[in-house]
């Protein structure tokens, strides 16, 4: 009997096999989404831990300088101290993260003894050749090293782990980056301070990536979320009206003998083969969407908070098995209400498909007034609220209450539209638009949420674009930029340059700390170049008179939200050493704190600490000879002189690949609407036959009727388009005064680019009449035969 | 009324394809309409009555034959041409679906004849009221009973006083009494605009209060 009866409720979907394609594909595409994304996390999660493992020495104390050599190294040690030295770098050219340490003095806490443990021979390790440990992604980037590579799986991909003597040679340097702190020390020590004048510090560890990157995973899970939303729209719409469409079905079978809770279960059951299909199709797309956007997002990771993650994308089960029971749960919740209505059927009920799709205007109120509250809501929380969390509860409010808002506002705008018609046609025309808005108003809910996203992120990645480029050209004032390899080579580059040159500025910065964070300290020459192009977000009189006599510091945004810190306040830049803030300067892209101060006086803080980099201000015209000469001169790598024009074109590079992800996510959630619209035309399609009927026997030709769909839904389209910019807006508004700052630390000018919003009207547009088209000609289809069919099947 | 019939039809023939094979519906019927005459069309079900109004109707193409309209053509013409006619000439009014769901009662009644150029707003308001309409024109259809329905069918379709109106069981749904004042007031109203009228029905009794009967059995008339 079971059998009989499932086969008696799947018979319906034999029929109908456009609506359980759509069904089947709005669930699948939702969860392929949501699925893509959270492996993309689980992927970045997994390299940040294993990152975490491989310098479970972030967890450790330090102690750090603006030198740190071998003797201070040594001292320590015969003094009793504990300590082991890291070399920590990045090699030229390649990007990769070289980390050389002392696997005999390294700390248990450190997890390098669980590392080398096992399958890496310790000899090999210290004697030459010596090898290089890495992941197994980055092995192929090694190949020019010529050094033997052993895998290791537990180190973070990008990063090299080998003897501190190699890690030496590979980065030019002969000093070590810091020396590791033994937790547990000997008693009777002398006190640190009377052995060495490095400075004991926690470091930004592994929990500080993961908390920097919070903000980007939660902007990548709510995309996802969304996405998955606006899919169980389409699977709420097309299982509530399949439910519908089959009242009569549900009442003969119960009238048949068949109980109320075998009928649900069997519905039930339905539900979850169609979960458990679409779940599967699901999370093959999603497998394929996270490899293909996860480099994408190493490279934004990489770029936004210097977080290296793998590009290549690993099979994980448990990944496979939550997303299904996410999409089980979905669509449990959006089957639920249909579900509930089958089990309160009265036996004698009529079906009623029309009336199920038409919303009273009770609810369409009760609806609007739920969205003004969340609007309202939404209002508050930009204004009042704090914090990240309090940024995102603002945007959901602000997305929902407008999604909500949305069909009383196109009702209302139909309304004015249709006093404005003198024409027959055209009052039809409004008023049946009028009429498809309830049935239509998930879809429609899904459109403008899908649109507000594109606006409010494209206002704010175009805001970000503008802002930075103009921010670039200020910070990138002078003409060229020299690396130097040594400091004798420096002293000898510097002296030839004088006489050539219009200026040569130094770009000198040291490992410190400000108010106890790691920061760079940057030591500049007071110039014109900085006075006429830095870019200074809040500042005091006379900022850089103060900042040239020593009395004064310019620190970066970042830091200044973070510490709390303006113009006026004091930054602590290390013990003793207390400076007022004179001024604020923007700095996107950095996630480090900053600080600026008079090059003489860090000189005689940090002597040690050789000057390498410098500017150089020479006239546009003879910046290429000057830069030919030096490269020359000095036998120095083209990468050693760089150009103006070249390394804006790398930070932009580096920009457009961070919004790369974000663009893509933008893309497919439209696609997400327009499938929306599409599932909920072709399911309507045949109802609206019956209403299109009347007036064709009145004298339309279907090629009419056709054409009216199409404006129709165009129509549709571009009043959610409208009602979609303000609401776009202020998302974008909110992302840059609210999210932004919280996330990256820095505050935003608002841009608009209203061409933008006009192109993405017209594919609004374009996806409304798409999605359309099908169910539009349809009915064109037999001259009228559909049309007339519908008088039969009305008896 | 005229000698000339107002519609004319001959030789009318139209199969369908089954999976059973070819089922013929009309077998060379001829009909003819006049001006203010009204034809009471019987028959069992499937005997092809609808198919028959349908075609005279220009909401269908009969296979073969010919029809005229005060003697023009009517075969083998485009859709557009056929919307024409539906849109000026004659109006069909259903058992049901007759109305637009999305306009009001005086919105629909006014419909046809603002689609076809012959709004008579003086015309509409006595329609109205001789239909009983006057309190229900803001009103949507899904608001009315079936009765209320066919009578603002019956004003849409008189509206722009066309030459011929069919009418496929316009009361089928309806019980006895509102049946009999909807077909009242649908042959007042038929006579006063001089309309060749066609009915199809089952109720030999509601046949009977027509002009001329006519009976189609297996697709010939009898």
């Amino acid at each position: 009997m079971r059998a009989l009866v499932l086969g008696a409720l799947l018979a319906h979907w034999r029929r109908h096999p456009v609506q359980f394609v759509t069904l089947i594909l709005g669930l699948a595409i939702a969860t392929a989404l949501w699925s893509g994304v959270q492996a993309i996390n689980a992927e970045a999660r997994k390299s940040y831990d294993a990152a975490s493992r491989t310098l479970g020495l972030n967890t450790l104390e330090r102690l750090t300088g603006p030198r740190v050599t071998i003797e201070n190294f040594t001292t320590l040690r015969r003094a009793g101290w504990q300590v082991s030295p890291v070399v920590d770098g990045t090699l030229r050219g390649s990007g990769l993260r070289v980390l050389g340490i002392d696997p005999l003095s390294a700390p248990m806490q450190a997890g390098l003894a669980g590392l080398m443990e096992g399958s890496v021979d310790l000899t090999a390790f210290l004697t030459p050749p010596r090898m290089l440990l890495t992941a197994p992604e980055t092995v192929s980037k090694l190949a020019k090293l010529d050094l033997p590579v052993t895998i290791q799986p537990q180190i973070a991909p990008g990063t090299v782990l080998t003897d501190i003597g190699v890690a030496q040679k590979l980065l030019n340097t002969s000093d070590l980056s810091y020396l590791l702190l033994e937790p547990v020390q000997a008693r009777d020590l002398p006190p640190l301070h009377t052995v060495t004048n490095l400075n004991r510090t926690t470091p930004e560890n592994g929990t500080d990536i993961a908390r920097l990157t919070d903000s980007f995973h939660l902007n990548l899970t709510a995309f996802g979320f969304l996405s998955f939303a606006v899919g169980l729209f389409i699977v709420q719409s097309a299982i509530g009206l399949a439910f519908e469409q089959r009242r009569s079905t549900f009442r003969t079978l119960r009238a048949l003998g068949v109980g109320s809770r075998q009928l649900i279960r069997m519905l039930a059951l339905e539900l979850l083969g169609i979960a458990l299909i679409a779940g599967a199709i699901g999370l093959v797309l999603g497998y394929g969407i996270a490899a293909a956007l996860l480099p994408g997002v190493s490279g934004t990771l990489r770029g936004l908070y210097g977080a290296q993650v793998s590009g290549t994308l690993a099979f994980d089960p448990t990944w496979a098995i939550s997303a299904l029971a996410m999409t089980i749960l979905g669509s449990a919740a959006a089957g639920s209400l249909a579900i509930w209505r089958v089990a309160h059927l009265p036996l004698l009920a009529a079906a009623r498909p029309r009336a199920w799709a038409l919303a009273s205007r009770r609810q369409l109120a009760v609806q609007l007034r739920a969205g003004l509250c969340l609007l309202v809501t939404a209002f508050i929380l930009a204004f009042v609220g704090t914090g990240l969390l309090a940024g995102f509860a603002c945007l959901a409010a602000l997305l929902l209450g407008a999604a909500l808002s949305l069909p009383s506002l196109l009702m209302t705008f139909l309304n004015i539209l249709s006093r404005g018609t003198r024409s027959v046609l055209g009052e039809w025309v409004l008023a049946d638009a009028r009429q498809q808005v309830p049935s239509l108003s998930l879809a429609l809910m899904a459109l403008m949420i899908a649109l507000a996203t594109n606006i409010g992120v494209g206002t704010m990645v175009g805001s970000f674009r503008t802002t930075f480029t103009g921010w670039l050209d200020m910070r990138l004032a002078s003409e060229l930029y020299v690396t130097a390899s040594s400091e004798t080579q420096a002293t000898e580059i510097m002296g030839y340059l004088q006489p050539r040159a219009d200026a040569v500025l130094p770009i000198w910065s040291v490992d410190g700390q400000a108010q106890s964070r790691p920061a760079d300290i940057f030591g500049i020459v007071d110039h014109a170049t900085y006075r006429d192009h830095w870019p200074l977000v809040a500042a005091n009189a006379g900022a850089w008179d103060q900042l040239r006599s020593g009395k004064g510091a310019l620190i970066n945004e970042q830091l200044a939200r973070r510490a709390e810190l303006w113009p006026g306040d004091t930054v602590s830049l290390g013990a003793d050493w207390m400076l007022e803030v004179v001024g604020v300067y923007s700095d996107y892209g950095n996630p480090r704190a900053q600080a600026i101060v008079e090059y003489e006086l860090l000189r005689s803080r940090y002597p040690d600490v050789p000057t390498l980099r410098f500017a150089i201000r020479i006239a546009a015209d003879k910046a290429d000879a000057l830069r030919s000469d030096i490269l020359a001169r000095f036998d120095l790598s083209p990468d050693a002189v760089v150009d103006q024009a070249r390394v804006k074109a790398l930070s932009l590079e580096v920009f457009e690949q961070t919004f790369r992800v974000t663009g893509a996510l933008n893309v497919l959630t439209l696609g997400v609407a327009g499938f929306a619209m599409l599932a909920t035309l072709l399911t309507l399609s045949t109802m609206r036959l019956s209403q299109l009927a009347p007036v064709w026997a009145l004298g339309l030709t279907p090629a009419w009727l056709s054409a009216f769909e199409l404006i129709r839904t165009a129509l549709l389209a571009v009043l959610t388009w409208v009602i979609s910019v303000p609401v776009g807006l202020c998302l974008a508004w909110v992302l840059l005064s609210v999210v932004n700052v919280h996330a990256f630390g820095w505050l935003l000018p608002m841009k608009l680019f209203p061409l933008d919003w006009l192109v993405l009207g017209g594919w609004a547009m374009a996806s409304a009449c798409l999605a359309a088209l099908w169910p539009a000609l349809h009915i064109n289809r037999g001259a009228g035969a559909p049309l007339l069919r519908r008088f039969a099947d009305e008896r | 009324m005229s000698n000339n019939p107002i519609l004319s039809a001959y030789d009318l023939s139209k199969s369908f394809r089954t999976t059973e094979g070819t089922l013929t519906v009309l077998d060379r019927v001829s009909v003819d309409l006049y001006c203010g005459q009204s034809v009471a069309l019987t028959g069992e079900s499937g005997s092809g009555k609808s198919t028959l109004l349908h075609c005279l109707g220009c909401l269908d193409t009969p296979d073969s034959g010919s029809m005229t309209l005060r003697g023009q053509n009517m075969m083998h013409l485009e859709e557009a041409h056929r919307a024409a006619i539906r849109r000026n000439d004659i109006s069909v009014i259903f058992q049901q679906l007759n109305l637009i769901p999305s306009l009001t009662v005086a919105q629909n009644m006014a419909f046809q004849a603002r689609l076809s150029g012959r709004y008579d707003a003086d015309w509409l308001a006595e329609l109205s009221r001789r239909l009983g309409l006057d309190a229900l024109h803001h009103r949507y259809p899904e608001e009315l009973s079936g009765g209320q329905q066919q009578r603002v069918a019956i004003g849409r379709a008189v509206a722009h006083r066309p030459a011929v109106v069919l009418a496929d069981e316009p009361t089928g749904n309806l019980d006895e009494s509102t049946a009999d004042d909807v077909l009242k007031l649908l042959l007042e109203l038929v006579r006063e605009t001089s309309a060749a009228l066609m009915m199809v029905t089952h109720s030999s009794a509601l046949a009977g209060r027509l002009d001329r009967r006519l009976h189609l059995r297996q697709g010939h008339l009898t």
